[in-house]
């Protein structure tokens, strides 16, 4: 193919754009390694800062993970029957109650943040408990699971499925969990993977639910931006894109797969329903 | 033949009807009520639309939200045409790089503004270099307005991307064959055909400004935009009526635009982290 003017004229272009998203994360990384940033690297490369932020900030990583797991299980208890009422159901009802879960959403995490304090702020055994927090994570990150499992749901014959296994005597119970949960398992798990990558990296809900003793770890970060020396910032960035960089592996390996999927000719349509709900 | 299925299928959705109502119906309900029970009652929605103070931070949050969507829906559309349309090594770990930032927190990308326009930032050692002054930007609205952009971009590349693969390529050669220059191809064929993705995650990305917190809190810029002014509102002015009815203009503002986006386009709309 000929590249003519514009191509690279375009790739220029793509790559500066790259190079601002990436420089400012590469510079932060670096200077949480660095003993003394304003000198540069000419002062030598250290683990001190890691560690620093280890002493100060431990108890806010384990918190976050504690409160990504609890998130995800709460999602799939809740979030994955709830996609197959709405894909089983054609009342009415169905309808508003997908509106109803999509809300936080659309809502500034600010404004329902606000809403929980106002109902439940004075219940003080709550308000100081983890579970606060976790509250809005699961308003938050539901309906992308919601979301994630409906779409596989609606690309499959699920009454096909269903009457196939009721016809061989399957029970409602047998069903659910030898036929539907196996069928949507690839809804599931990128489900899953947004759950706690959201959760993870929850700021906006989180920096009103929180209370001293319950800080998580992009609360701590926006903590040690106010007071920190940029070293400890910075190595407290790197621990946090450390902790991201799994889950993103993993996203962009189960879209790529999905991809492929997608362009094999035996897949049915409505696979690539998934695809906007994946980000 | 048909073997009668049942389906305990309002149980399957108890769980969440519960927890939506408690931790969402409730609590919005009580927003509500509390944003008019001060002793202004309903005149409070009037005072946070003509107070300068309000009306200001709210006009300044529109105008930053609005620019931003359209700076991010430009680049996105250039780069997001040029990366699906053209093959070159290293194309995949360039999107990959492109769209790795969409999970950051907005607290961590206002840091990494600071890292780019801050005191001791790049533009600052830049600036020193080239004519001793420190440049920065950080502080102003350019620095949120880079912030803003930076957590977009990701998003919104990704759709056009998604968008660009699926177009029908034989319009453009039906176009260029019966002699269309490259830009009237672009205006009337590329982008109409694109329209639906552009509006979708525009709609996305304008919420998403509209609601961001994080960043404008670590650049604790002079700006006020609304998500702040609520913030301060609420905890350094405990007025909390103010506070509510100003996340009601917000909220309201955001759900429409995703509602008239969603149905103009017919797209899946939603804002993502």
């Amino acid at each position: 193919m000929k590249r003519t003017l514009s191509y690279y004229l375009q790739l220029s272009f793509t790559l500066l754009i790259c190079a601002f998203m990436l420089v400012p994360v590469l510079m932060s990384m670096t200077a949480g390694l660095t003993n003394n940033y304003f000198q540069g690297l000419s002062s030598g490369l250290t683990l001190r800062w890691v560690e620093e932020v280890m002493a100060l900030y431990s108890d806010t990583l384990w918190l976050t993970l504690k409160l990504a797991l609890a998130t995800l299980l709460v999602n799939l208890i809740a979030g994955v029957p709830a996609a197959y009422f709405l894909a089983c159901s054609t009342s009415r009802w169905a309808r508003v109650f997908e509106e109803l879960i999509l809300l936080p959403v659309a809502i500034p995490g600010l404004a329902i943040a606000l809403a929980l304090i106002i109902v439940y702020g004075g219940v003080q055994d709550l308000r100081t408990s983890w579970l606060f927090i976790l509250i809005g994570h699961v308003l938050y990150t539901l309906p992308f699971m919601v979301r994630a499992v409906l779409a596989v749901l609606h690309s499959i014959d699920l009454k096909l499925l269903e009457e196939g296994a009721a016809s061989l005597g399957a029970g409602f119970l047998r069903r659910f969990f030898d036929v539907i949960i196996p069928n949507c398992k690839g809804g599931i798990i990128s489900g899953a993977l947004m759950t706690l990558t959201l959760s993870v990296a929850e700021f906006n809900l989180t920096w009103m639910l929180h209370t001293p003793m319950t800080k998580t770890l992009p609360v701590g970060l926006a903590d040690s931006y106010a007071s920190m020396r940029l070293e400890i910032s910075s190595a407290y960035t790197l621990i946090f894109l450390v902790l991201l960089l799994p889950l993103m592996i993993g996203t962009q390996w189960v879209g790529a797969n999905t991809q492929k999927k997608q362009l094999s000719p035996s897949k049915p349509r409505h696979a690539s329903l998934g695809k906007n709900d994946e980000h | 033949m048909f073997t009668k299925l049942t389906r305990p299928l309002f149980l399957m959705m108890l769980p969440v009807l519960i927890i939506t109502c408690t931790f969402l119906l409730i609590p919005m309900f009580r927003l509500v009520v509390i944003s008019i029970s001060g002793e202004d009652g309903l005149m409070i929605y009037w005072h946070a639309l003509s107070d300068a103070r309000y009306l200001q931070s709210l006009l300044d949050t529109l105008f930053l939200s609005v620019l931003v969507t359209l700076v991010t829906l430009a680049i996105a559309v250039i780069s997001g045409l040029f990366l699906s349309r053209n093959h070159f090594p290293g194309k995949s770990v360039l999107i990959s790089l492109l769209t790795f930032p969409l999970a950051f927190p907005g607290v961590v990308v206002g840091f990494l503004v600071i890292m780019l326009g801050g005191r001791q930032g790049l533009s600052a050692e830049l600036g020193l270099f080239l004519d001793d002054t420190r440049w920065t930007f950080a502080y102003s609205i350019v620095g949120l307005f880079v912030g803003y952009i930076y957590f977009s971009i990701p998003r919104v590349l990704l759709t056009v991307i998604a968008a660009v693969e699926k177009m029908d390529m034989m319009l453009e050669e039906a176009a260029r064959s019966l002699g269309a220059s490259r830009l009237r191809v672009f205006i009337d064929v590329i982008i109409p055909a694109l329209k639906p993705a552009l509006i979708a995650s525009g709609a996305i990305c304008f919420a998403t400004s509209m609601g961001a917190f994080g960043t404008a809190f670590a650049l604790a810029s002079g700006i006020n935009v609304m998500p702040m002014t609520i913030y301060t509102e609420f905890t350094l002015g405990a007025n909390i009526a103010m506070a509510a009815s100003l996340s009601i203009i917000l909220g309201l503002i955001t759900w429409l635009v995703l509602l008239l986006a969603r149905s103009v386009s017919g797209a899946n709309t939603s804002p993502a982290a």
